[in-house]
């Protein structure tokens, strides 16, 4: 691999990691635009690559937060359970409902959920 | 019952990662702190041990679609303990309410991405960005 590639992909999973790490989350966020518009991708691969790439760094975020004793399994599974139904049934549903509709219900589900965890 | 919704804000976070390819955590840190009391930070550990889970059966589903570029994949995840530490640490050392805003940012700045995802032109579904990623194969 040539060495400016890999300091690409360094970088990029720096920045994911400490997404990671802050936020709880997987990092697509960043994962994905990066892969685009530094190394070329095409929208699906670098989907795909940045699942990949989480199964890793969501590993490593899980073991530093449970260091601090923060990690609730059974929760875990609470939410995690569903979600593994979630994400089949979406990536079956993608083929049937509009991509428009989609993103604006969840757009709206996010704000409603943003502003939920503002107002103290 | 507040139990029953935190499930079900799993399972939507399930469905916008399976659908549009962002999500789960997003979703799973607000269903931990809003139904079940958790604190901000214990939230978000928690999700990430769920996220690993998912991604795992996202990263093999759509490694059966030809999506996923391995090498690159296991490279990013292998160099990223630096990224992690320090987040992890930072999390860890600011206040619940900080994080908790800083959290609700990210979550304003995802649904912005999204909502102009859902108002650009159409395009085609190749460069359609992440909603449709895995129209058509």
């Amino acid at each position: 691999m040539a060495r400016d590639r890999i300091l690409k992909l360094v970088a990029i999973a720096t920045a994911a990691g400490m997404f990671s790490g802050l936020f709880g989350v997987g990092g697509g966020t960043i994962i994905v635009p990066l892969l685009i518009f530094w190394l070329a991708y095409g929208e699906r691969e670098a989907t795909g690559t940045s699942l990949a790439a989480i199964v890793i760094i969501a590993s490593y975020a899980t073991v530093g937060q449970a260091l601090y004793g923060n990690v609730d399994v059974p929760l875990a599974a609470l939410v995690g359970t569903p979600a593994l139904v979630g994400v089949v049934a979406g990536t079956a549903l993608q083929q049937r409902i509009p991509e428009r509709a989609v993103a604006l219900l969840f757009a709206a589900l996010l704000v409603a959920t943003a502003i939920e965890l503002i107002i103290p | 019952m507040e139990y029953v919704a935190a499930a079900l804000l799993g399972f939507a976070g399930g469905m916008l990662g399976g659908l549009v390819g962002v999500g789960g955590g997003v979703l799973f840190v607000p269903a931990l702190v809003i139904f079940l009391d958790q604190s901000q930070v214990h939230a978000e550990a928690t999700s990430l041990l769920a996220i690993a889970f998912v991604a795992l059966l996202g990263a093999w589903r759509q490694r059966g679609y030809g999506n996923v570029r391995v090498r690159d994949g296991v490279v990013l995840g292998v160099v990223s303990p630096l990224g992690v530490a320090a987040g992890v640490v930072v999390s860890n050392a600011v206040s619940e309410r900080t994080l908790e805003l800083l959290f609700a940012a990210l979550v304003l700045v995802i649904a912005a991405q999204l909502l102009r995802r859902a108002l650009r032109p159409a395009v085609p579904r190749e460069t359609a960005g992440w909603v449709g990623k895995e129209g058509g194969q």
